[in-house]
C-alpha cells in the first residue's frame, strides 16, 4: 500500500516537472519539492504505524485489523 | 537525446508496473528503486537536473532505506535467514539488474557522449527555483517545515514501543 503511495506521489511530481518545464516556470520544482517532503514525512508516519500494528498485533492483514478500540474481540483474532 | 528520454520512459513504466504486481515486498522494492531512478533520469532528460538529483538522494535514498529498513525489521522469526534466501533467488534479480543495466547504459551514453542531455528544451536553473521557492513561496516553505517537524515528532511518538496496548483512562475504568 504505501509503496503504491509513493509510485503515485512520483507521478504527481513527475507532471509538476514536466508541466513546469512546458511552461518554463520554476513552479513546477518548487511543488516537486514540497511533494518530496510530504513523501518523506508521510512514508515515516506510516512505517511507524506499520511497525505498531505488527507490535500489538502480530500480523499485517489489513482484514484482521477489525478493532479500533485495543479490546480482545472474539472475532478479532 | 529523444532517444534516452523514450528509453527511460519505457524503463520507469516496465518498472513500475512490476513493482506494484510483486507478491513480497522485498521484490516490490527492488523494481522500485529502478522506477525512481528512471524517473531520475526523465527528471534529467526535462531539464531539471536538480531536482533529478533530490530524487534520488531522497527517493531512491531515504524512502527506500526506510522501506528497506522496516521490511526487514518485521521479520524476526526463527526462519529469518532462510526466508531472506529464498526472497533473493538469482531468479528475482535478474529483472530489475537488467533494466539498471540499461539505465547505466544510458548514464554512460551520457558521460561520455553529447553534454547536452536535454531535449532542446531552455531549462529553468535552480538558482529562479530558488528565489521562487524563498519568494513567492516562503509561507509554503515554513508550512512544510511544520509539516516535516510534525513528522518527525508523530513518527517518534507512534513508534515508541508501548507495552500496554491499553489506554490509561481505560485501564483505570477496568480496575
Amino acid at each position: 500500500m504505501l509503496i503504491s503511495v509513493e509510485v503515485m506521489l512520483n507521478a504527481a511530481g513527475l507532471a509538476f516537472i514536466a508541466a513546469g518545464a512546458k511552461w518554463q516556470q520554476p513552479d513546477g520544482q518548487v511543488m516537486f519539492l514540497f511533494i518530496l517532503a510530504m513523501a518523506a514525512a508521510e512514508v515515516s508516519i506510516g512505517l511507524a504505524l506499520v511497525l505498531q500494528i505488527y507490535h500489538q498485533h502480530k500480523t499485517l492483514d489489513v482484514d484482521r485489523l477489525t478493532a479500533l478500540k485495543d479490546e480482545p474481540l472474539s472475532g478479532a483474532e | 537525446m529523444d532517444l534516452l528520454f523514450y528509453i527511460s520512459t519505457f524503463v520507469a513504466v516496465a518498472a513500475t508496473v512490476l513493482a506494484i504486481t510483486r507478491y513480497h515486498p522485498v521484490h516490490a522494492l527492488l523494481y522500485l528503486v529502478v522506477s525512481f531512478l528512471a524517473v531520475a533520469l526523465i527528471f534529467l532528460s526535462l531539464g531539471t537536473p536538480f531536482i533529478a538529483v533530490m530524487e534520488v538522494i531522497v527517493y531512491a535514498g531515504a524512502i527506500i532505506v526506510l522501506f528497506i529498513f522496516v521490511v526487514m525489521m518485521l521479520n524476526l522469526g526463527k526462519d529469518t535467514a532462510q526466508q531472506e534466501k529464498h526472497w533473493l533467488r538469482p531468479k528475482v534479480w535478474v529483472g530489475p539488474t537488467l533494466l539498471i543495466l540499461v539505465l547505466l547504459f544510458e548514464m554512460i551514453v551520457l558521460i561520455a557522449g553529447t553534454p547536452n542531455p536535454t531535449m532542446n528544451i531552455s531549462m529553468v536553473d535552480p538558482h529562479q527555483v530558488s528565489l521562487s521557492l524563498f519568494g513567492k513561496y516562503i509561507i509554503a516553505l515554513e508550512l512544510v517545515g511544520f509539516l516535516l517537524m510534525a513528522g518527525i515528532v508523530g513518527a517518534a511518538h507512534i513508534g515508541k514501543q508501548k507495552k500496554k496496548s491499553l489506554h490509561r483512562f481505560l485501564k483505570d475504568a477496568q480496575t
